[in-house]
């Protein structure tokens, strides 16, 4: 289904959220790290939805379970889950304004971190503190930027 | 070309095809040991990106040395020299001591580890999940690294390997709130465990009596029990100890002697694999420290 170098770009980008998830970071500032790997699948299955989907989805959390060395298996099923949402909602999302944009995908992250924090609880980790939850915030405001610097380098590549 | 009708599964299926693959995931990373060769060899495609990512920090520390200007240079090399004079001074008579409590040992009849040896291994400056103490470092299976081996620094015990991969390996800190980490008072010898609270800097001491005669300030080593931990490394100074009516035992907690935050390079340690037959007394200890040991699950 995937022909030519836009599987390749995709990888590419989601190897670069990947880096910047786990780049060194002043301590104050690591609450604040943006779902750098999360937003980048939201983005790609709201841009090629016939495309991109729950699968590739799941391969980006179990490479972030990986790099970040968490339970194997944990951000697979919570980037799953989330992969269901955004192609469910996309279609939704296309419509709306930006800020509303921005709120949904709040939402879709939040989910995110809620699922990852039941695999946590559920398998017996030290669960985060309330701070946890500040980067879906983080994200939510970094979001149209994000979006439209992913857009122009779809622009420029001729991809979708 | 966009197709005009997806063909395939739908969307609700493949999630709930990709749930089920994360729980097997899951519930087979928790349980089994199986998995450790998927996660290695994934841990391998993944290598570049760590390397990349400890990038910035290594280029910024090079880059540090080479600015750094001559009068410094020589400032560390005098403090160096002195250091390691004086080091060299107390080496001769630790080489008298070990000696000499190596002969009371045999009098005792009691096993005594002789020696270690050491790799170095840097830290890859990366971060790993925030919420776990855990640190990457850039020695792996191919060096001969194992699960379970004791990380120290140059001040103290850091932590101990939990997973390896050919190239690199994950070690988890003892102020993680999942390992814990028999210990012993220098001063007197009183034994304990000392349990990570998540925290960079605290660790708290488990079931310490109220009547127990600690203070602030003390130095905790390892006690050796356990298996895990070569004894006798120091751990972390006691910081605090509070007597509270409702408890049944004192709130005890210490700050770790290893820099845990600060250290580039950490000490990889090979016990000499001598100490654990001989000897009625090690044998009793392995046993109670199984029975400790099996708390920590990475």
């Amino acid at each position: 289904m995937l022909a030519g170098r836009t599987p390749w770009v995709i990888v590419l980008t989601l190897g670069a959220a990947g880096f910047l998830s786990i780049v060194h970071m002043p301590d104050w500032a690591v609450d604040y790290r943006p779902q750098w790997t999360a937003m980048t699948v939201i983005f790609w299955i709201t841009t090629l939805p016939d495309r991109v989907g729950v699968f590739w989805a799941f391969f980006a959390g179990l490479m972030m379970d990986v790099v970040t060395g968490s339970l194997l298996g944990q951000h697979a099923l919570s980037f799953s889950v989330m992969g269901y949402l955004t192609v469910e909602l996309e279609q939704r999302i296309a419509l709306f304004r930006a800020w509303q944009q921005a709120v949904s995908i709040w939402l879709i992250l939040t989910v995110e971190r809620l699922l990852s924090l039941w695999v946590l609880s559920a398998t017996n980790q030290p669960t985060p503190s309330l701070s946890y939850w500040t980067t879906t915030f983080v994200s939510m405001l970094l979001w149209p930027w994000f979006a439209a610097a992913l857009r122009g380098l779809v622009r420029r590549l001729d991809l979708a | 070309m966009k197709p005009l009708f997806n063909h395939g599964p739908s969307a609700a299926v493949r999630m709930v095809i990709a749930l089920a693959l994360a729980f097997a995931l899951i519930i087979a990373d928790l349980h089994y040991r199986q998995l450790d060769v998927l996660r290695s060899s994934l841990a391998v495609t993944v290598y570049p990106l760590h390397f990349l990512a400890a990038l910035p920090a290594r280029i910024a520390r090079d880059v540090e040395n080479q600015v750094v200007s001559n009068m410094e240079l020589r400032a560390e090399n005098d403090r160096l020299h002195r250091e390691n004079l004086s080091l060299r001074a107390r080496l001769q008579r630790f080489a008298s001591l070990e000696s000499e409590n190596e002969r009371l040992r045999n009098l005792l009849g009691s096993a005594f580890k002789v020696g270690e040896r050491v790799l170095i291994a840097e830290l890859l400056e990366v971060d790993l999940d925030p919420y776990r103490q855990q640190v990457l470092v850039d020695k792996g299976a191919l060096s001969g690294v194992f699960v379970g081996q004791p990380v120290l620094d140059a001040n103290a015990v850091m932590g101990q390997v939990v997973r390896t991969n050919p190239l690199t390996s994950t070690v988890l800190l003892i102020t993680d709130a999942r390992h814990s980490l028999p210990v012993k008072i220098n001063r007197n010898g009183l034994r304990s465990i000392a349990i990570g609270s998540g925290l960079v800097d605290q660790l708290n001491l488990l079931h310490v009596p109220k009547k127990a005669d600690v203070r602030v300030g003390d130095l905790l080593v390892t006690s050796g029990l356990g298996g895990t931990y070569p004894p006798g490394y120091p751990v972390a100074r006691v910081t605090e100890v509070r007597i509270e009516p409702g408890k049944r035992f004192a709130t005890v907690s210490a700050e770790p002697t290893a820099r845990l935050d600060r250290s580039h390079e950490v000490l990889l340690v090979w016990s000499l694999p001598k100490l654990m037959e001989s000897g009625a007394m090690t044998k009793t200890d392995g046993e109670h420290a199984a029975a400790i040991n099996s708390n920590l699950e990475p």
